[in-house]
């Protein structure tokens, strides 16, 4: 069964699957970028780099938003191209929708927190469900 | 079986294809939106913690709590294991079996070091007392840092089984189809943790 699956697995097959692979070249560049943007937000938040606590969280996110981009193109292959472009249209969906679970959740929860609990009493939160 | 037998005597009709028609494979388009299905899980996840981080019913919180060398340490063995697994890929690509096997195992001593390290630190904060039930804080971080250990496990379990597979039939087709599949899944669970230590503990750290 193998064997002659393998006589099979001749070069076309590659081109179509969608998932092009990568190059050592690529593999080493995503690796060396990745160790930079892992060792800096580390680095920031370790060794109190940045004066302001503000300063150091918008630079660890950004990094960190920058290192499943480089992730996504290195080890995970993404382009426009692969599987007719539904690979990355699966992607752009599923970032909307964690953006609006993400940004949504926390939005509201802070409004809640915020709008409800100093009014609360004591007695309030032990007449509670 | 009259019939079949009855065909079989003058020639051979192939009523089963014996060979599937070489239609470009889809698995790969259905892994994909299977691991967005499950970015959503992580990313339900971490709107959970991101509500319940602050909440730390006067128990510990994250300064008191993680130990950011080991979190480094534990980030590096997951970054190397993905890298043993594109050089795996890249041996797979040239129909080295040799290679393949051997990175791969490569990769899966990488994926033990990380969840054994990540057992080490659950069971430290467990025995301090700052188990997932001392305060929301700890319960969505047990849950999204477990859950995500829970997907490198099962990454082990599929890498083992597919060493075996692969070293039983060899690099055909389906191995190579199902090499790459796991190759998605095993970057894909690196990406997540990238999110968990930024944002669960850096900035947990950071206060």
């Amino acid at each position: 069964m193998t064997s002659h699956a393998n006589d099979h697995s001749h070069g076309h097959d590659h081109g179509h699957d969608g998932a092009a692979h990568g190059s050592f070249k690529g593999y080493m560049t995503g690796f060396i970028l990745s160790v930079i943007l892992t060792a800096i937000p580390f680095w920031l938040v370790m060794a109190d780099v940045l004066s302001s606590n503000t300063a150091t969280a918008i630079a660890v996110m950004g990094l960190a938003v920058i290192q499943i981009v480089v992730h996504m193109i290195y080890f995970l292959h993404m382009n426009t191209k692969s599987e007719g472009g539904w690979n990355m249209l699966a992607l752009i969906f599923t970032i909307v929708i964690v953006a609006i679970a993400i940004s949504g959740a926390l939005w509201v929860m802070y409004h809640l927190n915020t709008n409800m609990m100093p009014q609360m009493s004591e007695s309030m939160m032990k007449s509670m469900p | 079986m009259a019939t079949q037998s009855a065909v079989n005597n003058t020639e051979t009709p192939v009523f089963l294809a014996k060979e599937e028609p070489h239609a470009p494979s889809s698995t790969m388009l259905g892994f994909w939106i299977y691991l967005m299905s499950d970015c959503l899980i992580f990313a339900v996840l971490f709107a959970t913690h991101g509500v319940l981080g602050r909440n730390y019913a006067g128990g510990p919180g994250p300064q008191d709590l993680f130990d950011l060398p080991l979190v480094a340490v534990n980030t590096s063995m997951l970054l190397f294991s993905s890298i043993t697994y594109g050089f795996a890929m890249l041996a797979m690509d040239k129909n080295n079996l040799r290679g393949t096997l051997g990175w791969l195992a490569v990769t899966g001593l990488f994926g033990v070091a990380f969840v054994g390290l990540e057992l080490y630190e659950f069971a430290h904060l467990i025995a301090e007392g700052a188990g997932p039930q001392r305060s929301g804080f700890l319960t969505s971080f047990f849950t999204l840092v477990g859950t995500h250990g829970l997907h490198v496990t099962c990454g082990i379990i599929w890498l083992i089984t597919l060493m075996v597979q692969v070293g039983k039939y060899g690099l055909g087709e389906a191995n190579k189809r199902r090499l790459m599949c796991l190759s998605l899944f095993w970057h894909f669970l690196d990406v997540i943790w990238i999110g968990v230590f930024s944002f669960v503990y850096l900035m947990g750290v950071l206060g």
